[in-house]
């Protein structure tokens, strides 16, 4: 099986540790991975913000990079969802246009084949246990684009239930919108950090050391909002829980 | 709302009667200005003033709080709850698919049953129908249920330029009122308000507009509701004219039902001689059968109830029992432009329920009258843009902020009875605010100047692959001991994150650079030399 990964462009620049775990985690299950180094965007923040021209040839991009993989893996529920759900929007757009007649057969053909990390392990590799230690209190933030768009269910937990030492701890309102919402978070920031908030006011509430999520994006926001207050809570991908520590290089 | 575009039809010159001595407009005060939502500065800026707010927010959480659970067991309860919603969202394409058909259909058998049918195309014509009918019964006075479609066109306002009282028979659109108020909640028009501040409303305004309050009335819900009961009682027996919504007309019938949980609609609907409705275009059903769907649908969802309390139903006029002249007015409005969009025509599905308001986080925290619309919340950021015209022409800046007022987390989807994928629909109409910019050479939106630098470094990795060498590098100049950066002061986006969030600085090493040093060479274990060579075939940087 080919398997390429989709690190995302905010990981790429801001939490290259998460790309780095993930490589980790699927090469310590036996998986090979690809990085085709031709990635850039799903072009997410455009399509949501009303851009839409501006994701064509990001789309192209990501179907011209990715084509011919098995599958491509990403840790980022909202980028998984976009590629899964509005490429083939954008291709129909640009077909209509007459801009890229064949787009939307490229997207048909490559869409279906993303998978966010917890879908890859459990779906494709067929894991729960991946095998790794973490002896601390978590808790985990169901996203609302993995958990309403993707439908990924339960299986972030079933994956982090398994890992050993680590003590899942339940989160009030664990399943309200952290207000990321990705140019939300500029476009109407005051609302958004209010939404904010009352997450970090769950997460403290909570109890747990570290918070997870399979959305390095929420976590951006609630660790901005943490870090800025002093709070002594972590945030952490999924990813880096799942692969453990890394030793060097 | 815009102004309408089309003249006014002709209607036959009506000699403008007096009020009669002594009567009063609204609250009582010989008809003072209405608030409107006029001037509702964009969502961000109504957002952060609302969000300021602490007791309003303090009472829209715990009141959403409330119905949210409520909702959420009433719906468990039924294990084909999925199936029915699946059934309301294709009877309600049928009914869009075959509106003019099922609309014409409706008007003949009101018509057959004694009714009156008449057509208005916007807010003026409906309004003005509305008043030449009440004017012609020589009254001065309505009493009226409680109705979105009046609000939406502002027949109130209408009514008291005319010099006719119109008095609201709801509890909360009573509160509304009394307090020279807007609604905030489709549902709970007065969500923002607590029993304390009830009680205040009541006792100083009650006496102007009608039977006082009692000197010693309480916060008690029992003796607000007592209040309310006995200051409308003496409006439903001396009123001759009731307006009313509806919330379903049924085309093969001819039949309109109101659902509603306090029996002030049911006396309206029945103890005026003269009942007028007033109805969306989109209300229709095309069966009787339909109604089995919407009502199991509609209580569950809006007021977690099983069953609501009054259901009213009423075919044209039967002789000797209740209104003996029936007024249908069907009102587009602005809904043949919304049936005219393909993604954006399910809002015309909505059967206002409400159950998106009350699980949407940004409604919860920002209350309703930041939206600047009767309707609120996720359906109001689709339906309002919509209404006014946003497929023909470019809206106002207050408009063209309302799809953006949605994290799009998705929440609402996922309660709507009749399957308005709502999250879809924000971001399509974002789609046509961005179309509407000035073409051409132009000052850019700083959204626009942002998102068009990033699509060109997106365009291609080299560029992806410099941008972050040059973030890495800029990062580190700002960036405070442990690598994060904090507050920091610039133009938008810049200032919006940094006010209150921190960012770790960008990596010294992306992650790109990362695997083009030593990740394909496989960090921590090698990968097979297969995989080296299907690395070699991996499309590389494109040119």
């Amino acid at each position: 099986m080919r398997v390429a990964l989709f690190v995302a462009c905010y990981n790429d620049l801001l939490y290259p540790q998460v790309g780095r775990a993930v490589v980790r985690l699927l090469r310590r299950l036996g998986q090979p991975v690809e990085f085709p180094p031709g990635q850039t965007c799903c072009g997410q923040m455009h399509f949501n913000t009303g851009y839409r021209e501006a994701c064509v040839p990001l789309v192209q991009g990501f179907v011209r990079v990715f084509a011919g993989y098995d599958a491509v893996v990403t840790p980022s529920s909202s980028c998984a969802s976009m590629v899964r759900h509005y490429h083939a929007t954008v291709a129909r757009e640009a077909a209509d246009a007459g801009t890229d007649p064949s787009l939307p057969a490229r997207v048909a053909e490559v869409a279906p084949r993303v998978y966010e990390l917890s879908e890859f392990l459990v779906d494709v590799l067929g894991v729960t246990d991946v095998g790794a230690r973490f002896p601390h209190t978590v808790a985990f933030h169901p996203t609302c684009h993995s958990r309403r768009l993707l439908g990924v269910g339960d299986r972030p937990e079933r994956l982090l239930a398994a890992v050993d030492g680590l003590t899942l701890v339940d989160m009030p309102h664990a399943e309200t919108c952290c207000g990321f919402g990705g140019t939300f978070a500029v476009k109407n920031a005051d609302t958004s950090v209010a939404m904010g908030l009352d997450k970090v006011a769950d997460v403290l509430a909570s109890g747990a050391e570290v918070l997870t999520a399979s959305d390095t994006s929420c976590l951006m926001h609630i660790g901005g909002l943490l870090s800025r207050r002093g709070a002594p809570v972590r945030v952490m991908h999924m990813a880096e829980i799942l692969a453990g520590p890394e030793d060097g290089g | 709302m815009t102004a309408p575009d089309r003249e006014l039809q002709p209607l036959a010159p009506q000699p403008l009667a007096p009020p009669e001595p002594g009567a009063r407009g609204r609250a009582g005060r010989p008809f003072e200005p209405i608030p409107t939502y006029a001037g509702t500065p964009p969502f961000p800026r109504a957002a952060r003033a609302a969000l300021a707010d602490t007791r309003l927010r303090a009472n829209l959480q715990r009141a959403t709080a409330t119905i949210r659970a409520k909702r959420a067991r009433a719906v468990a309860e039924r294990d084909d709850w999925e199936a029915l919603r699946l059934a309301g969202a294709a009877i309600k394409n049928e009914v869009l698919h075959d509106l003019p058909a099922l609309l014409v259909q409706l008007e003949r058998a009101v018509t057959d049953a004694g009714g009156t049918v008449h057509w208005a195309r916007d807010a003026a014509e409906a309004n003005a129908i509305v008043t030449r009918i009440v004017r012609e019964h020589g009254a001065t006075e309505v009493v009226k249920v409680k109705s979105m479609a009046t609000e939406e066109i502002e027949l109130n306002e209408a009514l008291a330029e005319a010099g006719i009282a119109a008095w609201e028979t709801d509890l909360a659109e009573l509160i509304v009122q009394l307090g020279h108020d807007l609604p905030s909640h489709i549902l709970v028009p007065a969500i923002h308000r607590n029993r304390a501040e009830i009680r205040e409303i009541f006792r100083r305004e009650m006496a102007l507009a009608g039977r006082p309050a009692p000197d010693d009335l309480s916060d008690e819900p029992r003796e607000l509701a007592e209040a309310a009961r006995l200051h409308l009682r003496e409006k439903f027996l001396r009123a001759r004219v009731a307006v009313s919504g509806a919330n379903f007309a049924i085309a093969e019938t001819g039949t309109i039902a109101v659902v509603e949980s306090e029996g002030n609609g049911r006396m309206c609907l029945t103890l005026p001689e003269v009942l007028i409705t007033v109805m969306g275009i989109e209300k229709l059903l095309p069966r009787w059968q339909d109604l089995e769907v919407f009502l199991q649908l509609l209580p569950r969802s809006a007021t977690a109830e099983r069953m609501n309390p009054y259901t009213s139903m009423w075919t044209g006029v039967t002789p000797g029992d209740g209104p003996q002249a029936f007024h249908l007015v069907l009102l587009d409005n602005g809904r043949s432009d919304v049936l005219s969009d393909p993604v954006g025509r399910q809002a015309l599905r909505c059967i206002r329920c409400s159950a998106c308001l009350n699980v949407c986080p940004v409604y919860e925290r920002v209350g309703g009258r930041a939206y600047g619309s009767v309707y609120p919340g996720p359906i109001g950021a689709i339906l309002t843009p919509q209404l006014r015209g946003i497929v023909r022409h470019p809206v106002d800046a207050q408009t063209a902020s309302l799809p953006y007022a949605s994290s799009l987390c998705g929440a609402c989807f996922e309660v709507c009875p009749v399957r308005i994928d709502i999250p879809g629909v924000l971001v399509h109409l974002r789609a046509q605010v961005v179309r509407q910019h000035p073409m051409g050479p132009h000052v850019p939106e700083p959204d626009e100047l942002v998102l068009g630098v990033a699509s060109w470094v997106m365009e291609r990795p080299r560029r992806l692959s410099i941008a972050e060498r040059a973030a890495g590098l800029a990062g580190r100049v700002v960036a405070r001991r442990g690598g994060r950066i904090g507050a920091l002061r610039g133009p938008w986006p810049v200032s919006a994150w940094f006010g209150e969030r921190d960012l770790p600085a960008p990596a010294r090493e992306s992650f790109r650079a990362w695997w083009r040093r030593v990740g394909r060479g496989g960090a921590g274990s090698t990968p097979s030399g297969q995989e080296r060579s299907r690395q070699g075939r991996a499309p590389e940087d494109a040119p």
